[in-house]
């Protein structure tokens, strides 16, 4: 039977210590009101009859029963949440990459995706990092942030980086070698045209800072001495 | 070699070891071999022992455990924070905990900075040595 959802009730009978409760029985049926409602119903507890039970659809019994008892997994209600963020990684905050491809370059922070990757550009002009997903184990965050009013970065996610899909080719013998000279990957042009769209704003305001651009463009790497537990990032 | 720093009421030292790390106090009183009352502006008076503390040059005049009024007006009176700051130690510790601080762009600004100079000196060095040529 479905159950209304109740305010936890409290109890008029305070607990002397863990046990024993401060009024007697008959203090408290006096104290609940029991003798007004029986009063109200005529000297008698008013009694309501069974709710009619729910319909339940007829289940016809199953043909076949397995020979063996199967265990059946517990359930699990666990939803996957994006990665937590780390708290000096704002928009705008200049990343140091140390893995991959661009190793030790220096990128401008745009957003966190709902797999929980990092959305990242070069700027591209800048270090040569095109919009880009970026673990965030991967990554350093530093003290600097670039000014970041006035992007828009709200049309990219997680499926913008998906692998385009291909189309099966039918495999002919003499198709099979001369198939392999695909042409090469082209950028679709509008892929190009949101790198442009996030960097123009972004570079302009890079510019505003003195050295910035340099910054940016130059990797980050270990000299001697350099102590990476003791550095100030 | 005599000595010149002395273990004294007033003197001024550093603390080199522990929590109070990098902390100016005043010896306050002396408690016995090993061990001082020390005390400073934002610190309780507490004891240290001597192997914590280096003694520096500055000594200012008080009496045996003078009060933290006391004491705080006295060192106002020989102003231990300029004298410190201008000392050579102290000036090396402030550099030393700026260098610490700086941030990774700083730093980078900083290679750029060292770069430019050595480039305006090897200019200069380069037209003096065509001179003596």
């Amino acid at each position: 039977m479905a159950a209304k959802a109740t305010v936890p009730r409290k109890t008029r009978n305070p607990d002397l210590i863990r046990g024993v409760g401060k009024y007697s029985r008959s203090k408290m049926y006096h104290k609940r009101g029991l003798w007004a409602i029986k009063a109200k119903n005529g000297g008698v507890f008013p009694r309501h009859d069974a709710r009619p039970a729910a319909e339940t659809a007829l289940v016809k019994p199953p043909k076949f029963y397995p020979a063996d008892d199967v265990k059946k997994p517990l359930v699990n209600k666990h939803k996957p949440k994006p990665t937590k963020l780390r708290a000096s990684i704002t928009p705008g905050t200049v990343l140091i990459i140390l893995a991959g491809r661009f190793k030790g370059k220096r990128v401008v922070f745009l957003k966190q995706l709902s797999s929980g990757l990092l959305l990242v550009t070069g700027p591209f002009k800048i270090n040569g990092v095109p919009l880009r997903r970026v673990n965030q184990s991967y990554v350093i965050g530093t003290s600097t942030k670039v000014d970041f009013s006035g992007v828009n970065v709200d049309k990219f996610d997680d499926k913008y980086f998906a692998k385009a899909v291909e189309k099966k080719k039918k495999k002919g013998e003499g198709e099979f070698f001369e198939a392999e000279k695909e042409e090469k990957n082209v950028l679709p042009h509008e892929k190009k045209d949101d790198q442009k769209s996030v960097d123009t704003l972004l570079i302009k305001s890079i510019e505003t800072v003195p050295d910035l651009k340099t910054y940016l463009a130059a990797r980050f790497s270990l000299r001697s001495g350099m102590k990476p537990h003791e550095l100030v990032f | 070699m005599p000595f010149k720093r002395y273990v004294e009421i007033g003197r001024v030292a550093l603390v080199n070891y522990g929590e109070d790390y990098g902390r100016l106090v005043v010896i306050v009183d002396v408690i016995d071999q090993n061990r001082a009352l020390v005390d400073a502006p934002d610190m309780v008076r507490s004891q240290m022992n001597f192997k914590r503390l280096s003694l520096t040059d500055i000594k200012i005049d008080i009496k045996r455990v003078p009060k933290k009024k006391e004491l705080l007006a006295a060192m106002e009176a020989a102003d231990v924070k300029k004298k410190w700051e201008s000392s050579s130690w102290g000036r090396k510790l402030i550099v030393q905990k700026r260098r610490a601080s700086l941030n990774d762009f700083d730093r980078f600004k900083l290679m750029l900075a060292k770069i430019k100079r050595a480039g305006l000196i090897k200019n200069e060095l380069s037209k003096l040595k065509k001179v003596a040529a």
